[in-house]
């Protein structure tokens, strides 16, 4: 009897490992995205916007 | 691990399987409807941001599904509806579920707190305590008027959203959160009706059984009419306007007069016509919570018009 390379449990394992691995890729996507529009949207003390009465002055 | 006990653990999991634990049918209502109380708060959010927000308020959703059917599993076996899902059907370790839940909670509740404020993170992180903790733990099993506290789980969402945007809670928000809250009983009591799930088998106290069918039928009517003062009301505040209003006037006519045909009703009518009115009941609700939400929104992004809003 021949040998098959890839049983379906083999798929099943491939979904999983692709569906965690993109995954993991689209949260390292958010927390990038996230500090982008955090740091570009900060004043010139480094504020969040509306906080600049704040500690910077 | 060699290809022979590979081939005997023929039921593990695939991605799907996963994903299923976190429910995405209710995940959807959580993703609209904090949505709304997101774009109708008075303060601008970052797109970015907005979408970062949603995206974790779901997922803190789904981690509750998955910590539901966790908790939950004894019972799934029972049922026939939910004999398929992952637990019962041996494709998920109960162990596995409970991991993925608390993970997928910790990880929500905090990138919320990170992407918006603090509060709306507390507030997540409230939110699931309350749908595992005080609903599924405590008090489904406990009490017939379980799906009425079951509700304000559900109904949290669009205060998170509008918590994203302002960083606390307003009667705007305390509105939206009534809506759905009263909006749950008479939509799953419907459901009950026609369903006739096996909830007495697994030891589940639904209205249904403990005070029977016709009492179901009134309870229906009696949340039907108290939810339309506060659909009302919700019109008449800053984020409601004259299509709220009439979106309000409408539904609520319409889903009090489907109440009526329910409380007039007996079994015999209703299983005669195989649960007509029972299921048209079940589909307006539907209708009038995505119509609601469609109202408000509609009413905001008319507002750059100067036509939206009072």
């Amino acid at each position: 009897m021949a040998i098959h390379p890839t049983h379906e449990l083999h798929g099943r394992r491939w979904s999983r490992n692709l569906g965690l691995g993109l995954a993991l890729a689209a949260l390292v996507a958010i927390v990038f995205g996230l500090t982008v529009v955090k740091v570009s949207r900060q004043d010139a003390n480094g504020n969040p916007p509306g906080m600049s009465q704040g500690a910077g002055n | 691990m060699s290809d022979f006990s590979a081939i005997d653990h023929g039921r593990e999991a695939g991605f799907g399987d996963y994903v299923q634990l976190l429910k995405p049918r209710v995940m959807s209502l959580v993703v609209f409807t904090a949505m709304v109380g997101l774009i109708v708060a008075p303060v601008p959010v970052h797109p970015f941001v907005a979408f970062t927000a949603i995206l974790f308020i779901a997922l803190g959703g789904g981690a509750s599904g998955a910590l539901n059917m966790w908790y939950d599993a004894d019972i799934d076996r029972v049922m026939r509806r939910t004999r398929s899902r992952p637990i019962p059907a041996g494709r998920v370790s109960e162990g596995e579920a409970l991991g993925l839940g608390l993970a997928l909670s910790g990880l929500s509740c905090v990138m919320l707190g990170l992407a918006a404020n603090w509060f709306a993170g507390a507030f997540l992180a409230f939110t699931i305590f309350f749908y595992i903790v005080i609903y599924t733990m405590w008090l489904k099993r406990s009490t017939p008027q379980n799906i009425v506290i079951g509700g304000a789980a559900g109904a949290f969402p669009p205060m998170i959203g509008w918590a994203v945007a302002t960083g606390g809670v307003a009667p705007e928000s305390l509105l939206m959160f009534a809506l759905i809250f009263m909006w749950t009983p008479p939509h799953f009591w419907a459901l009950a009706l026609f369903m006739k799930d096996d909830y007495s088998k697994a030891g589940v106290p639904m209205l249904t059984v403990t005070h029977g069918r016709a009492a179901t039928r009134k309870h229906i009517l009696v949340y039907t009419i108290l939810l339309a003062p506060f659909a009302l009301a919700l019109a008449f505040t800053s984020i409601g306007g004259p299509v709220t209003l009439a979106a309000a006037v409408v539904l609520n006519a319409l889903f009090i007069r489907g109440a009526i045909r329910i409380a007039r009703r007996d079994e015999v009518a209703a299983e005669a016509d195989g649960y007509k009115a029972e299921k048209a009941f079940f589909r307006l609700s539907l209708g009038y919570l995505f119509l609601h939400f469609g109202a408000l929104l509609v009413e905001t992004s008319l507002m750059p018009f100067g036509l939206g809003g009072w």
